[in-house]
């Protein structure tokens, strides 16, 4: 990209990419200006609230307004009110906006009717003397039993989904009979809450042109319009969704606000005001979408040398009461399942079953956290089996460039993994571990991970969903990047303002990255999948540099010749109107992926990581306190540096906080932890000093070699830290205590007593 | 009970009457009433510290805080901290990238500044992990706003011998 220049403006811009600049957001957020949904007022707004079902299975028989309250003051919206079709629609058509009498209720926070009040108060008031009669049927909460199918919640069988990914012609028993060593294991991993601390939230509003305009906390504003248009009726000139600068999302605002969406559009459309909706931190909790739960049972086969050759894989996720996003997440599950290691014979069979739970989603990582949790305490304990360094394990067995994955994917570039690992690796020898003192209660532990994750939609997704983004010049004489990828923390608008400014070769402060709204902006594709730096950016990028060359070629011939871009831009613009230039992404040539057999290219390319977690574990009162956090991870190349650490550093402590610390805890399906002193995440005090390395192994095809960043740190550092706690009490307990997580205070007692 | 109390606050250094029903949070008077919406409501059961403000120079959670408690007191949130410049725990925020999606960032300095005037010196990053420990955030995994405040710290510690 690199388009050779004399200006002194552009050899400073030349810069922008690389640099860790202040984010573009930063003043509004510090100085407590910035709008977010709540903070939003429209006039003779009502206030929404969802009557649910409180049931866990069964079929509703009726709504009754009790007497005792004037409902005149109320609008309340039932299913009869919808003008479309009954359904927020996303993969299937399973899961319907608000349970029709007659029809099933399939978990207990189910939607069946709606309020608008013109203050919370009344609203509240008037959800107090709204009656549901549901006649209540057998529920099965647990995936397993659900497996079973003695209780119908989805199709015959409650299967959502199933996968199957084999490699090498030898049948995998035979196999795995013929290593010298296998190591069995049965993991479970429990849902996790995403806890933005913003809440979720919309208000919709229609005009009397018809146009019903919608505004809010979200991801995925063309997700929101897809199901919008079905379930109101309405095409994409009466429909605009428009993101609110955005709380955090980690996935919980993927596909959960079209929900949202979609209520507060059937209250204002019948209350004939704006109504907003804003979940209270309980009902966010309880209703929206968490990380699935999961039991992965795992056989690694490998010889006394410590070479790895055979892989057996059984993963079941627990959907919960509808498809949602569950078999996107299952296949990303099983396709990260077998590791970044090396082996000629695997199988990883993967299913995803139905129970009455409210569904599970989309959450930072989306299905690989869960398997390579399972994969890395299985390393662990092959190299320990042998007396191998978990450093010499892992290095004897990691897929290099030039290797080829479980789905026969051939590597070409951009990886990472020797790198990473040997950060860790020499931060790791340089530092080792305290020894333990007898005559205390406190054991020292160190677990090490490594870890890929598959950058963009899976297999011929990205051709598929062919994301556009515009660069413009918009009337005030900024250049305007529109695209419809969201920040919501992560830092998009500063990325693509760096990228845009170095395409453009002008300052950053000369562009704009607005939040977007469905009317103003091409379809990006989904805020997802670590995809919108190396996937929209690239566009963004190649949008850029089309606009620069555009300007630059208009002013040569027009005599404009020696004008900086933005003035001769606004020269430009005065006579051709507005200019601007959009560029749809082309995948990178050679991927091939085979949906059937679930062979070929699962991604455009992976980003590699490594971490080393040193732990203090007490005998006496079983804390853990994290003494050291080294994570090294592949982006290909950081857009800025500081983000970047900012997006590792955030999802490490994530990945820490589910693996220690966090639990959501259900009881005949309904969340029974829905505050956040008891469904808790970690706080300040309980974070370790982090050090974090970025090794930058470039991909041709990302913007500047960048590939994806906001999800991989989620992945390894869960299995780290079990097995930095496996390691402080090796002599004390046996491993398997250490295979589901939370490993809390008190799992490690009742692991401790057990073995005492 | 009265259908409204008329308050008497210092807010943000200026003088506000205000009209509130009797049950209102100060939260809810700040944002509803006075249309300062810097204040977030993160949880409104005072676990997430999004919401924190300070009540004659002493952090509180003012979603747990009646608005008629902070009568005839001296009330600031973030929209009080921008005078002519960001003050440096602000302009440190900024620069060490520590607000990524926003919403805790106004509690966050609100108790940090709060924190950091009682402690009038430059404080370690073990200080200010424990002093912050009531305030919840997602994004940062905290390394970039202990960073942020530990600077800022050593900024007004120096301005105070300057």
């Amino acid at each position: 990209m690199g388009h050779a220049s004399n200006s002194s403006e552009e050899a400073k811009a030349k810069g922008s990419v690389g640099k860790g600049l202040a984010r573009v957001d930063g003043a509004a957020k510090v100085r407590g200006t910035a709008r977010y949904v709540d903070d939003l007022k429209f006039p003779g707004m009502h206030h929404g609230l969802t009557k649910r079902s409180e049931v866990p299975h069964g079929i509703l028989r009726g709504i009754h307004k009790r007497e005792g309250f004037d409902w005149s003051q109320v609008v309340v919206v039932t299913a009869e009110d919808i003008p479309g079709r009954n359904t927020i629609l996303l993969i299937e058509e399973d899961q319907p906006a608000l349970v029709a009498i007659g029809a099933h209720v399939r978990h207990v926070d189910e939607a069946i009717a709606l309020i608008a009040a013109p203050t919370r108060a009344l609203a509240r008031e008037a959800h107090g003397f709204l009656d549901l009669e549901i006649e209540e049927i057998p529920a099965v909460f647990d995936c397993e039993e659900a497996l079973s199918a003695e209780v119908n919640v989805y199709g015959d069988d409650n299967i959502l989904k199933t996968y199957l990914i084999e490699k090498g012609d030898a049948d995998i028993e035979e196999k795995l009979a013929s290593c010298d060593h296998v190591v069995e294991g049965l993991y479970r991993t429990q849902a996790q809450e995403q806890m933005y601390i913003e809440p979720q939230g919309m208000i919709a509003s229609w005009g009397e042109d018809g146009v019903c305009h919608i505004i809010g906390s979200m991801q995925c504003p063309f997700y929101i319009q897809k199901a919008m248009r079905a379930l109101l009726a309405l095409d994409d000139d009466n429909l605009v969704v428009e993101q609110a600068v955005t709380g955090g999302g980690f996935g919980g605002k993927e596909e959960y606000p079209s929900m949202i969406a979609g209520h507060a559009a059937l209250l204002a459309r019948k209350a004939g005001v704006p109504v907003k909706l804003i979940y209270e931190r309980d009902e966010d909790i309880a209703a929206t979408t968490k990380r699935h739960p999961s039991v992965v049972r795992h056989r690694l086969g490998f010889d006394a040398d410590g070479t790895i050759r055979a892989i057996d894989v059984d993963v079941i996720f627990d959907g919960g009461a509808y498809l949602t996003l569950t078999q996107v997440v299952l296949s990303r599950g099983v396709l990260h399942a077998a590791g970044p290691y090396k082996c000629e014979n695997t199988r990883v069979r993967g299913r995803a079953v139905a129970t009455n739970t409210p569904p599970h989603g989309a959450f930072r990582g989306f299905g690989a956290p869960q398997t390579t949790f399972a994969y890395e305490r299985q390393t662990q304990k092959a190299a320990a089996l042998l007396g191998m360094s978990p450093f010499e394990f892992r290095e004897h067995n990691m897929l290099r460039d030039g290797d080829r994955t479980a789905t026969s994917q051939l590597l070409e570039g951009s990886v990472g993994s020797e790198d990473v690992l040997r950060a860790v690796k020499e931060v790791a020898e340089a530092n080792p571990l305290p020894k333990d003192d007898p005559a205390t209660s406190i054991r020292h532990g160190r677990g090490v991970a490594f870890y890929f994750h598959g950058a963009g939609f899976t297999g011929s997704g990205e051709a598929r969903l062919a994301g556009r983004a515009t660069v413009a010049l918009a009337e005030d004489g900024h250049f305007e990047v529109r695209s419809s990828s969201t920040d919501i923390g992560q830092g998009v608008q500063t990325m693509f303002t760096q990228i845009a400014a170095t395409g453009l070769g002008v300052e950053p402060d000369a562009v704009r990255v607005p939040t977007p709204a469905t009317d103003r902006v091409p379809d990006s594709g989904p805020t997802v999948a670590s995809r919108t730096c190396m996937v929209v950016g690239r566009v963004v990028g190649q949008a850029s540099v089309a606009l620069k060359n555009r300007i630059e070629s208009w002013a040569s011939e027009n005599g404009f010749g020696d004008m900086p871009l933005r003035q001769a831009a606004t020269a430009m613009a005065k006579v051709e109107g507005e200019i601007s230039e959009t560029v749809q992404y082309a995948p990178p040539p050679g991927i091939v992926w085979d949906d059937e057999t679930y062979t070929g290219s699962a991604y455009p390319c992976y980003g590699w990581a490594a971490c080393v977690i040193d732990v203090r574990v007490d005998t006496d009162t079983y804390e853990v306190a994290i003494d050291r956090c080294v994570h090294a991870v592949d982006v290909g190349k950081a857009i800025n540096p500081v983000v970047v650490k900012g997006q590792i550093e955030g999802g490490t402590l994530q990945s820490l906080g589910w693996a220690l610390w966090e639990d959501v805890i259900y009881k005949n399906g309904k969340v029974a932890n829905d505050r956040m002193t008891n469904c808790i995440v970690p706080t300040f005090s309980d974070a370790p000093e982090m050090h974090t390395i970025i090794v930058e192994e470039p991909f041709a095809n990302g913007p500047y070699g960048a590939k994806g960043v906001g999800e991989i740190p989620m992945d390894g550092p869960c299995a780290a830290a079990a097995g930095a706690v496996e390691h402080a009490l090796s002599t004390l307990v046996s491993s398997e205590g250490f295979d589901a997580l939370p490993v809390s205070p008190e799992a490690i007692q009742r692991a401790m007593r057990l073995d005492s | 009970m009265p259908d409204a109390l008329l308050l008497h606050m210092k807010v943000n250094g200026e003088d506000v009457e205000v009209a509130a029903p009797p049950h209102f949070t100060l939260l809810e008077v700040l944002r509803y009433k006075l249309d300062l919406i810097g204040s977030k409501q993160g949880c409104d059961k005072g676990d997430c510290g999004a919401c924190t403000v300070q009540l004659d120079g002493t952090a509180r959670l003012s979603c747990l805080t009646l608005a008629a408690q902070a009568d005839g007191r001296k009330v600031r949130t973030v929209e009080g901290m921008t005078a002519a410049h960001l003050h440096p725990l602000q302009d440190c925020m900024d620069k060490q990238v520590a607000a990524q999606c926003g919403f805790c960032t106004p509690g966050i300095l609100m108790a940090a500044e709060a924190y950091l005037t009682k402690q009038a010196r430059a404080v370690s990053r073990d200080e200010v992990a424990e002093a912050m420990a009531g305030n919840l955030c997602r994004c940062t995994g905290y390394v970039k706003i202990v960073d942020a405040i530990v600077e800022a710290s050593e900024i007004m510690a120096a301005k105070e011998q300057g």
